[in-house]
């Protein structure tokens, strides 16, 4: 009997299906988050104490600024749904890290897992990540500032999941800089998107910036969604316009950011640093 | 080219039919360095074979490459009778390692993170198989404690555990018994035996323990600047260098200037 006959019938020739190793992996960042609540504490920390800054400057402002006098939601809703694209962006790669760290990508990619299915996983424990963080913001600033997100219906639903999808298209693309840069390159994770954050006009709408920088704008999904909530909450209704055109660069985002993730995967099994990367 | 087969440890139609590892001018070249060069042996079917080597020899390398974790420069790999560059998803549900140099995350419990590796090899049954292995390689006691909290030797049998959740029939193992004191040391080793045994799988081990490597390997490959130089039993290998030890072969072989390569027998 050789090998392959054999196989068949041993135990360890049976495999995983990709939900299941989609799962294993969901299980390790659960595990993970459960081990330590400073860690959980982290993630509604930074969204409450932003709703908290901008709740009071907005109350300030709607008594001396008739820009927020005419919807008092509107740098609280911005703010909320700016920590939905950072925390989608950041959630994904600090996962990507947290195997960095604990150097044990070696062991991962031993197994049949495959990088798709790790980087999907990533992204489902991400939008969980997002969830515990801002869903408690939005709830505090109903009783605190008789401001509820939620009153924005569906249209809330669709600039949710826009900026999340951005969020994971740049996760994705700062994870296959670090792992063709090494740690050196991690603290992109943190600064990603930072850096888009004065071009997507998150406060303020984009005919405020130079003409030049405005086509920089409007080359960003965030851009859109920023600017058909404040549509919404000016009571100019939803631009459908508005959403397809985010969605569609949503679509470059999400295709460019895997395609990089992936290749930098592969490169990395060329330059061996699958089994070097760590702290 | 030597295989257990020549040895007459197993019978050679079952043992020469599909070699558990098969590489033909096997290179890693990294800028500046080559990790490996031009290496070419088999492994045959439920045998057991070391790599000795010196720091740098290659053993790590040809090891990573075999897992499928680092892509070869040129040459050949076939492991189970498989394609590792072109169809390692085929394969890595049948093999498995452990390796001192790589990790499982600290702040996770022994048992999550075992159940997250069975979870990935889909086994059935996972927290009693666990619960076995724990119990076989005596870490059951520390199931519950974060990785992090262990001692070294413990973490080492943690990944030995984590090595045969999906009994593998081709085991892979760097440096096996690191960070063991000689009793528990002692104890792997037996495990392993048994193991392999039992269950007819294959083994393939890293180290720079001689004793280890003359208690578990049928056959000797030895590295040196990422070339296997000499090979062979370990009894044929005192016997061409005249050594009493496998120790004086290997610093008989790591102090020549240019080791000659020595045709296999």
């Amino acid at each position: 009997m050789h090998a392959k006959s054999r196989g068949r019938g041993w135990p360890g020739g049976k495999t995983a299906s990709a939900a299941n190793r989609i799962l294993a992996m969901l299980l390790r960042y659960l595990y993970l988050l459960r081990s330590s609540w400073p860690r959980t504490l982290e993630l509604l920390y930074w969204p409450t104490l932003q709703m908290l800054i901008w709740g009071f400057m907005s109350q300030f402002f709607y008594q001396n600024s008739s820009y927020v006098f005419r919807a008092f939601g509107v740098l609280l809703a911005a703010t909320l749904l700016w920590d939905v694209l950072f925390r989608g962006q950041l959630g994904l790669s600090i996962l990507f890290l947290e195997e960095m760290w604990s150097r044990n990508l070696g062991n991962l990619f031993a197994t049949p897992l495959r990088p798709r299915e790790w980087a999907l996983a990533m992204v489902v424990m991400s939008l969980v990540r997002v969830l515990i963080g801002v869903a408690p913001a939005a709830l505090l600033a109903i009783p605190l500032y008789h401001y509820s997100i939620f009153a924005m219906g569906l249209p809330l639903v669709a600039f949710f999941s826009l900026l999340l999808a951005m969020g994971w298209g740049m996760g994705l693309a700062i994870c296959a800089l670090i792992l063709r840069k090494g740690m050196g390159a991690e603290s992109l994770a943190w600064l990603g998107a930072f850096v888009l954050a004065p071009v997507s006009c998150v406060y303020y709408p984009v005919s405020i910036l130079p003409a030049w920088l405005q086509h920089v704008s409007w080359a960003l999904p965030s851009t859109y969604v920023f600017e058909g909530m404040r549509a919404v909450l000016f009571k100019r209704g939803f631009e459908i316009g508005y959403l397809l055109r985010a969605a569609g660069l949503d679509l470059v985002f999400l295709v460019a950011g895997a395609a990089l993730f992936l290749l930098a995967f592969e490169d990395a099994r060329r330059r061996g640093a699958l089994v070097q990367m760590g702290e | 080219m030597a295989t257990l087969a020549q040895t007459g440890a197993l019978p050679h139609s079952v043992t020469m039919a599909v070699p558990a590892i098969e590489v033909e001018n096997l290179s890693k070249r990294y800028p500046g360095a080559v990790a490996v060069d031009r290496i070419s042996f088999r492994v045959a079917l439920g045998s057991s074979a070391a790599l000795l080597g010196g720091n740098g020899a290659g053993k790590t390398t040809t090891l990573s490459i075999l897992l499928g974790l680092v892509r070869p420069s040129s040459g050949q790999v076939r492991v189970l009778g498989e394609d590792m560059l072109r169809d390692r998803y085929r394969v890595l549900p049948r093999i498995n390692f452990s390796s001192p140099f790589v990790d499982l995350p600290h702040r996770l419990t022994v048992r999550q993170n075992l159940s997250v590796y069975a979870r990935l090899y889909g086994r059935q049954r996972q927290r009693e198989q666990i619960g076995a292995l724990a119990a076989d390689l005596r870490i059951g006691e520390f199931l519950d404690r974060p990785l992090g909290e262990l001692s070294a030797g413990q973490k080492t049998r943690v990944a030995l555990v984590k090595a045969l959740l999906n009994e593998p029939e081709l085991l892979l193992l760097d440096e096996p018994t690191a960070s063991l004191d000689p009793d528990t040391a002692d104890f792997v080793r037996g495990y392993l035996e048994s193991y392999r045994a039992g269950s007819g799988a294959t083994l393939l081990f890293a180290s720079h323990n001689m004793a280890e490597v003359e208690r578990l390997a049928s056959e000797v490959m030895m590295m040196k600047k990422g070339r296997i130089v000499d090979r062979g039993s370990p009894a044929a290998l005192l016997r061409r260098h005249g050594c009493a030890t496998l120790e004086e072969v290997f610093l008989s072989i790591e102090r020549q200037p240019q080791p000659q390569l020595v045709a296999a027998p």
